[in-house]
C-alpha cells in the first residue's frame, strides 16, 4: 500500500513538473507571438459586455497581426491572447489573473469587464509587477491607490457626468443650478455621484435630492415623487443598465418633468431601442462616439472602425469594444518604444504613452487613468418613432444642438 | 428634507398608492410560495426565478408582436407544465425529506435556472412595452401609471379565483385535505403524488402571471430573481402560512411600509428598513410562543 502511495507521488510529481516546465517555455514571447492574458466575463451578469469586449480586443489582434505586427529589437512578432471565462465574479477572477501568470506565464495582462473586476484583478498583476492595460474599469478607486503596473485607456467614471452639470449651469446663465440625483450603491455609480459633488461645489450648484438606490432595488417611484414636489433644474441618475431603463419608465409613466435629464448606460441599454419615444431628450455620457474626428493608421476614423467591425460581428460596436481595440494599440506601441520584452521597459514605456488612436488620445496621469481624452455626451433625439443619440457636447465634437429644456410631457406627442 | 413628506400630503397619497399596487403584486408571489410551503413543506429558493422566466415568457411573446398583457394567460399556462415537470424531476425525490435538503436542491434550480435564461435571453435588462399610459389625480399631484394600476388588478383576480378554486374544486379540496395531513389523505384515497406535482405547479402559473406583470411594469434580467424570492419569504414569514388574506395584507403592508421608510429614513435604508421589521416580527412571534407555554406549564 505505502509503495503504491509512493509510486503515486512520484507520478503525479513527474506529471506536475512536467506541465510545469510545459507552461513555462509557453510564456511571454512564444516563438513569433506575443502572448497576453485576460480574464474575461463570457459568462454570468456581465456577459454581454464581456463578449464586446472581447470581440474589442479580437478585432484590434486580427487587425495589428495583419498590418505587419509589433516589431521588437528588427524582429517581427505577432500578438496573441488567452482567455478565460471569469463567469462575472471577482475571486474566480483574481484566481485567473494568478492561472493566467503563475501557469501560463503570461507577463502582460489586459483587462476584463467591468471596475469590480478590475480591481480584483489589479492586487495580483501588481504582485507579480505585470504591465495591464485595461478599458472597461473606470472606478476612479482604481486610480488612487498607487498602482504602477495599471493603466486605463478609459476616462475615470467621477468624470462621467461634470459635464452634464456645466451644460446645465452655461444654460442657467452662469448660475448655480439644484440638482435631484439617484445613483445605485455599487462603485462605479458612487463615483459619479462623487464627481457631480465635486462638480457642484466647484459651480456654486446645490443638492436638493441625493438618493442611494439599493443594488435589488428595480422601482424608483419614490425619488421620481420628490423630484416631482422639489422641481429640480437637473436630474441625474446612474444605476448601469437596469437603473437607465427603469428610470425612462417611470419618468415617463409618472409624467415628471425635469429640464434636464443626465444618465450613465443609455447606451448598453439599448436605451432608444427600448424604450423609442419616451427616452427622447435625455443626456448620457459615453467614452466614445463613432462621429467623433480621432484618427490612426490601424482603423482609419471612428466612422471606418464602426463598419469594419459590423461587418466583423454584425452589430454596431459599442463604446466598450471601441476603447477594448484600443487597449492593443496602447501596447504594440510601448512594446515598439521599449524595444524589449523587459516588464519593467515595457511598463515604463507605458508610462509615457503620449498618442491618438480612433478611440481618442491617450496619455497616463500618475493614477493610471487616462488624461488626455474627455467624455462625451450625447442626447437622445427622435425623427417619428426612430430614435437616435446625437453628440451635443463637448461643443468641438457637436453634431447637435443641445435641446433644452425638456418640453413638459403635457406638450409631448 | 427627509420629512418632506410630511409638508406635501399629496406625497403621502402617492406613497400609499405606489405602496399598495406593488405590494399586491409581490402578494401573489407570496402566496404561491405560501401554498407549496403549506402543502409540502419546501422553501423555494427558486421562486424569484420562476418569475423572471413567467417575464421571459412575455417579454419573447412581445418581441414577437403581440400585446404583453397576453403573457397574463399564456405565462401561466406554460409556467404550469415547466412546475409539473420540475416537480417530476427534481422535487418529488426531496419532498419527504429535511427542510434543508429541500432549500439546497431549489437553490441548485435557482442557478440552472439563471445560467439558462441567461444563456437564453442573454444578460442584457430587458423592458417590454403595454402603452397603457398613466391615471394623473389631484391636478396631477399623483400620478399612477396604469400599467402597474392593470397589474394589481390581476393579481387580484388571479387571487380570488384560485381562493374559489380551492374551495369548490376537487383538486383544490385536495390539496387542502393534503395540506392538513398527507397521511390521511393517502388513505382516503387522494393520489398525494399528483397534488403534489399540481401544487407545484400552480406556483409556477401564479409566478408566471407574476414575472408577465413585472416585465410591463418594472425590468427583467436573468439575476434579479433573488429579491422577489426573499420578499415573498418575508410576506410569508410574517402571514404565516395556510393564511391568504393575511399573505395579501402583509404583501401591501410590507410595500408600504418601504415606500414610508423610503421617505423617512432615506432610499438608502429602505430595505434594511424592511429586513428590521422582519427581525422584530420575529422577536415578537417567539416572546409570544414562550409565553404560551409558560402558560401551558
Amino acid at each position: 500500500m505505502n509503495k503504491i502511495a509512493k509510486l503515486f507521488v512520484t507520478f503525479f510529481s513527474a506529471i506536475t513538473l512536467a506541465l510545469v516546465s510545459f507552461s513555462s517555455s509557453f510564456a511571454k514571447v512564444e516563438g513569433e507571438y506575443i502572448v497576453l492574458g485576460s480574464a474575461i466575463s463570457l459568462t454570468g451578469k456581465y456577459s454581454s459586455n464581456g463578449v464586446h469586449t472581447q470581440n474589442g480586443y479580437n478585432m484590434a489582434v486580427d487587425r495589428i497581426n495583419k498590418m505587419g505586427g509589433v516589431e521588437v529589437q528588427g524582429k517581427k512578432y505577432k500578438f496573441e491572447i488567452i482567455y478565460y471565462d471569469d463567469e462575472s465574479n471577482p475571486k474566480r477572477a483574481a484566481q485567473l489573473a494568478e492561472r493566467l501568470i503563475k501557469q501560463d506565464g503570461v507577463h502582460y495582462m489586459l483587462g476584463p469587464y467591468s471596475s469590480g473586476l478590475t480591481k480584483a484583478i489589479a492586487p495580483v498583476t501588481e504582485k507579480y509587477k505585470i504591465p495591464m492595460v485595461e478599458a472597461n474599469g473606470a472606478s476612479r478607486s482604481l486610480f488612487t491607490k498607487g498602482y504602477k503596473y495599471l493603466f486605463a485607456v478609459l476616462s475615470p467614471a467621477n468624470q462621467y457626468l461634470e459635464v452634464a452639470i456645466d451644460l446645465a449651469v452655461e444654460k442657467n446663465g452662469g448660475k448655480g443650478v439644484k440638482i435631484a440625483q439617484a445613483f445605485e450603491q455599487d462603485a462605479f455609480s458612487q463615483d459619479v455621484r462623487l464627481g457631480i459633488l465635486d462638480a457642484a461645489k466647484r459651480t456654486g450648484s446645490e443638492i436638493i435630492i441625493d438618493d442611494k438606490l439599493p443594488k435589488e432595488l428595480n422601482d424608483m417611484a419614490a425619488t421620481l415623487a420628490k423630484v416631482k414636489a422639489v422641481k429640480p433644474d437637473v436630474l441625474v441618475v446612474s444605476g448601469h443598465t437596469k437603473g437607465a431603463l427603469t428610470a425612462i419608465r417611470q419618468i415617463s409613466e409618472m409624467k415628471v418633468d425635469v429640464p434636464m435629464l443626465a444618465m450613465t448606460h443609455c447606451d448598453a441599454a439599448k436605451l432608444s431601442k427600448q424604450h423609442g419615444k419616451k427616452s427622447e431628450y435625455a443626456l448620457c455620457a459615453s467614452q466614445w462616439h463613432k462621429n467623433l474626428s480621432y484618427k490612426d493608421k490601424f482603423f482609419g476614423s471612428g466612422k471606418k472602425y464602426a463598419k469594419d467591425f459590423q461587418k466583423e460581428f454584425g452589430y454596431d460596436p459599442p463604446y466598450q469594444s471601441a476603447e477594448s481595440s484600443a487597449a492593443l494599440l496602447v501596447f504594440k506601441d510601448a512594446f515598439e518604444r521599449a524595444n524589449s520584452f523587459d516588464r519593467d521597459a515595457v511598463r515604463d514605456a507605458l508610462v509615457d504613452t503620449e498618442m491618438q488612436t480612433f478611440y481618442g488620445n491617450i496619455k497616463f496621469g500618475p493614477g493610471g487613468q487616462n488624461v488626455a481624452k474627455p467624455m462625451i455626451l450625447f442626447q437622445v433625439r427622435c425623427k417619428g418613432d426612430d430614435c437616435e443619440n446625437r453628440v451635443v457636447a463637448p461643443t468641438k465634437w457637436a453634431s447637435d444642438k443641445f435641446y433644452h429644456p425638456i418640453p413638459k410631457w403635457s406638450e409631448r406627442s | 428634507m427627509d420629512f418632506l413628506i410630511f409638508k406635501a400630503p399629496m406625497l403621502m397619497v402617492q406613497a400609499s398608492l405606489d405602496g399598495i399596487l406593488l405590494g399586491i403584486l409581490f402578494a401573489l408571489i407570496a402566496y404561491g410560495m405560501a401554498l407549496q410551503w403549506g402543502v409540502m413543506n419546501i422553501i423555494n429558493i427558486a421562486q424569484g426565478d420562476l418569475v423572471i422566466l413567467g417575464g421571459y415568457i412575455a417579454y419573447t411573446i412581445y418581441l414577437w408582436g403581440i400585446h404583453p398583457a397576453w403573457g397574463v394567460i399564456i405565462s401561466p399556462i406554460i409556467m404550469f407544465f415547466v412546475g409539473w415537470g420540475l416537480y417530476k424531476l427534481v422535487i418529488n425525490k426531496v419532498v419527504d425529506r429535511d427542510l434543508f435538503i429541500s432549500i439546497l436542491a431549489t437553490f441548485g434550480i435557482a442557478i440552472v435556472f439563471q445560467q439558462l435564461m441567461n444563456f437564453i435571453f442573454g444578460a442584457d435588462v430587458v423592458v417590454a412595452q403595454s402603452e397603457y399610459g398613466t391615471t394623473m389625480l389631484f391636478d396631477n399631484s399623483v400620478t399612477l401609471p396604469n400599467s402597474k394600476i392593470f397589474s394589481a388588478f390581476i393579481s387580484v383576480l388571479y387571487a380570488v379565483a384560485l381562493v374559489i378554486y380551492m374551495k369548490k374544486s376537487r383538486l383544490g379540496r385536495a390539496i387542502r385535505a393534503t395540506a392538513q395531513n398527507a397521511r390521511a389523505a393517502k388513505i382516503l384515497g387522494v393520489d398525494t403524488e399528483k397534488v403534489y406535482a399540481a401544487t407545484f405547479g400552480i406556483n409556477a402559473a401564479l409566478c408566471g402571471i407574476a414575472g408577465a406583470l413585472i416585465s410591463i411594469t418594472l425590468t427583467l434580467h436573468p439575476y434579479v430573481g433573488l429579491p422577489y424570492t426573499v420578499r415573498s419569504f418575508m410576506i410569508v414569514i410574517v402571514a404565516g402560512l395556510g393564511n391568504l388574506p393575511a399573505v395579501a395584507v402583509s404583501g401591501m403592508g410590507l410595500g408600504l411600509f418601504e415606500e414610508f421608510a423610503d421617505y423617512i429614513l432615506g432610499t438608502e435604508f429602505r430595505i434594511g428598513a424592511v429586513f428590521l421589521l422582519l427581525v422584530l416580527i420575529l422577536v415578537y412571534r417567539r416572546f409570544k410562543l414562550s409565553k404560551k407555554r409558560e402558560y401551558l406549564k
